[in-house]
């Protein structure tokens, strides 16, 4: 039947025989796609007497929105915090291999590293829409180098630097161009961090702490300040104390500005986090758990030695360490298997193991009324799975831009 | 008139769905042969639980009908009035109703047309009984200011010219509207039992809503159920008809 064409020529597809998250609920639904975005029938039907153009049969798939990854080191041999003079060509190979894990969005992380990394990197990375060449990119995020050195992690200690001097021209200087970051991952514990915090927040950033020996009031005077995100929670932060929670007290806080919540990262690949702690966390605040992978250029490849920025990282299976330690540093993980074993883990449902990796990504970052969701007017950003939430196909504004084929691959 | 009584709420919407089946395989719609079901009216565009909400939700969505053929009253129309009258003319220009389906309310009213109205009246601006409105404040958080105090419905008149009415009743609180529209006589206070008159009426309650009825009523109408069954069974389908169509069976009538 063909479309009113008094609105828009465009085809209008309808996706049937599917299950769709709509409301935090999986509802057996159809999903109208037009001129990629989420379109509805109900306008289309009485508005404007339109009907759809073609009809896919998604043999009962669940469709999800798609999953927004915002901490992602590189992968498939590409680190994004290496200035190398193919860097254009590493980060469109990562955004399009990670389609079939069912990223469509994500924000390129790149790690401590020396001021002259972030100036030649960062103006490289531009923000941009998804496609079939890949998943979009939301901006950086910059992990580092503004965290403390007790809780440095894989980060190279030689390249951590401090703001005392001049508190958000510092960080300009560092950074260079703050022109497409999206998240900067700072410790608050540092003198003059509310400044720059306030600055940051001013402009649009999302302040993430992280790698930090914090208190619970350091860190509730940080989000007073503006942060609202929480870099994987426990790890590299002071553990959780009955007297002094540190960081992770902020999940259960009360000193939360009204109207606002804080998220918190969480690498759900099994090694990073014990499962009964990632149990405590999602049971605590459900609502801001985002799932992330912090995978590094090995993810994808086979196992051995890589790099993550200045440091080189050995892979043996799912644990990455610091070579020769045992200093985890990112992860092999892939975002669907994250939500499968965050799913199994806590036992929660579909619906909310979908979220944590679309909808919270997407309201950390402000942009839940166009990613993350499957409302009407929302990008057509969405992931086909079956009911063992192994993604069989991926679609970037309508278009579909990956599928899983016969072999499997 | 049919009476058909099922067990409950849920037997009599299957009873009532596999009739309207039948109805229209047996009607044999094709290009330019429009299966004409009328249906009430009900509250203003707009609305979350506005009508067209509830029919694209419960009906349209699940069928593959040509908006075009969709034609429900506009309750926001600037002249009112003139909305109601294309109404009628849109229904003459179909060739007239070959099915109206509607229910009951508790004060015996058909689509909007609480009692006291005309049993002649046509498609028009009626304005809403209290107790209608107090039914429907569910749809505006219980808000009674918020529940419109007028709609647009078809008349009374309107759907005796239909080719065949469907009455749905369910539920022990419709059981008087029902006592009064058949076993009572034809009063506008209770607009349903206008269709006494009418050649073609079917009937279809729960064993709750026959509560008011006499026993002897209830009795003969159950003792016709062997024979009222063969309208749904068997369950005929479009394709069958099409090889059919020479040896057409007619639908039992009365």
């Amino acid at each position: 039947m063909p479309s009113n064409k008094s609105v828009s020529d465009a085809p209008i597809v309808q996706f049937t025989n599917c299950r769709i998250l709509r409301g935090h609920q999986l509802l057996r639904e159809d999903l109208w796609v037009r001129e990629g975005k989420i379109l509805n029938p109900e306008k289309l039907f009485f508005d404007e007497k339109g009907s759809a153009d073609v009809q896919l049969d998604c043999k009962d798939s669940i469709i999800t929105p798609g999953f927004i990854d915002v901490q992602i080191n590189g992968g498939f041999g590409v680190d994004f915090s290496l200035a190398t003079d193919d860097f254009k060509s590493g980060i469109d190979l990562v955004s399009q291999k990670i389609l079939s894990h069912g990223v469509t969005s994500f924000c390129p992380t790149l790690v401590t590293s020396p001021p002259s990394v972030y100036h030649q990197v960062l103006p490289q990375i531009s923000v941009k829409n998804g496609g079939a060449h890949g998943a979009g990119i939301l901006g950086a995020h910059l992990e580092g180098p503004f965290i403390s050195k007790e809780k440095k992690g894989a980060h190279p200690e030689h390249c951590l630097r401090t703001f005392e001097a001049g508190a958000f021209q510092d960080l300009l200087a560092t950074y260079g161009s703050l022109d497409c970051v999206r998240i900067v991952t700072l410790a608050p514990e540092m003198r003059r961090s509310s400044e720059v915090i306030r600055e940051l927040t001013k402009r649009g950033i999302c302040v993430s702490l992280g790698h930090s020996v914090a208190n619970l009031s350091q860190a509730e005077e940080a989000v007073q300040h503006g942060a609202t995100f929480i870099t994987h929670l426990f790890n590299a932060m002071l553990p959780f104390h009955h007297r002094d929670p540190g960081i992770v007290g902020l999940l259960t806080s009360d000193k939360i500005p009204t109207g606002r919540r804080v998220f918190y990262g969480m690498i759900s690949d099994g090694i990073h986090t014990n499962p009964a702690a990632l149990r405590i966390a999602h049971r605590a605040h459900p609502k801001g758990l985002v799932l992330v992978t912090d995978a590094i250029a090995g993810m994808g490849l086979a196992p051995g030695r890589h790099t993550l920025g200045q440091q080189v990282v050995e892979i043996d299976g799912l644990n990455t360490y610091i070579a020769g330690t045992k200093t985890l540093s990112g992860s092999v993980a892939t975002m669907d298997t994250c939500v499968r074993h965050f799913q199994e883990a806590t036992g929660c449902s579909v619906e909310t193991a979908l979220e944590a990796a679309s909808l919270h990504p997407a309201q950390l970052l402000g942009i839940e009324h166009k990613k993350g969701t499957l409302n009407y007017d929302s990008d057509a950003d969405f992931l086909m799975l079956n009911d063992n939430l192994y993604v069989q196909a991926t679609y970037i504004a309508g278009k579909e831009v990956w599928r899983r084929d016969a072999s499997g691959m | 008139m049919k009476l058909i009584i099922l067990e409950n709420y849920s037997q009599a919407s299957e009873w009532a769905a596999k009739y309207i089946r039948n109805r229209i395989v047996h009607f044999g719609p094709g290009p330019g042969r429009f299966f004409t079901l009328g249906l009430p009216t009900g509250l203003p565009r707009d609305h979350p639980e506005s009508y067209h909400s509830f029919m694209w939700n419960n009906f349209f969505k699940h069928i593959d009908i040509s908006p075009e053929n969709v034609h429900i009253l506009d309750g926001n129309a600037p002249d009112l009035q003139a909305e109601c009258d294309a109404f009628e003319e849109k229904i003459k220009a179909a060739g007239g109703i070959e099915l109206f389906v509607g229910g009951i309310g508790p004060d015996g009213h058909i689509a909007f047309n609480e009692p006291g109205s005309s049993l002649v009246s046509r498609t028009r601006v009626k304005t809403l009984a209290m107790d209608t409105i107090l039914a429907n404040a569910r749809f505006f958080d219980g808000d009674l200011s918020k529940v419109p105090t007028m709609a647009l419905t078809v008349g009374v008149g309107t759907v005796m010219d239909a080719r065949e009415v469907m009455i749905l009743i369910t539920g022990a609180h419709k059981a008087f509207a029902l006592y009064k529209a058949i076993e009572d006589g034809v009063n506008h206070m209770w607009t349903v039992s206008a269709f006494q008159q009418h050649p073609n009426t079917v009937f279809v309650c729960d064993e709750d809503a026959t509560l008011e009825l006499k026993v002897k009523t209830v009795k003969y109408f159950k003792g016709l159920m062997l024979v009222h069954n063969k309208l749904v069974e068997p369950l005929y389908s479009m394709k069958e008809m099409g090889a059919e169509r020479s040896q057409s069976k007619k639908p039992y009538s009365d």
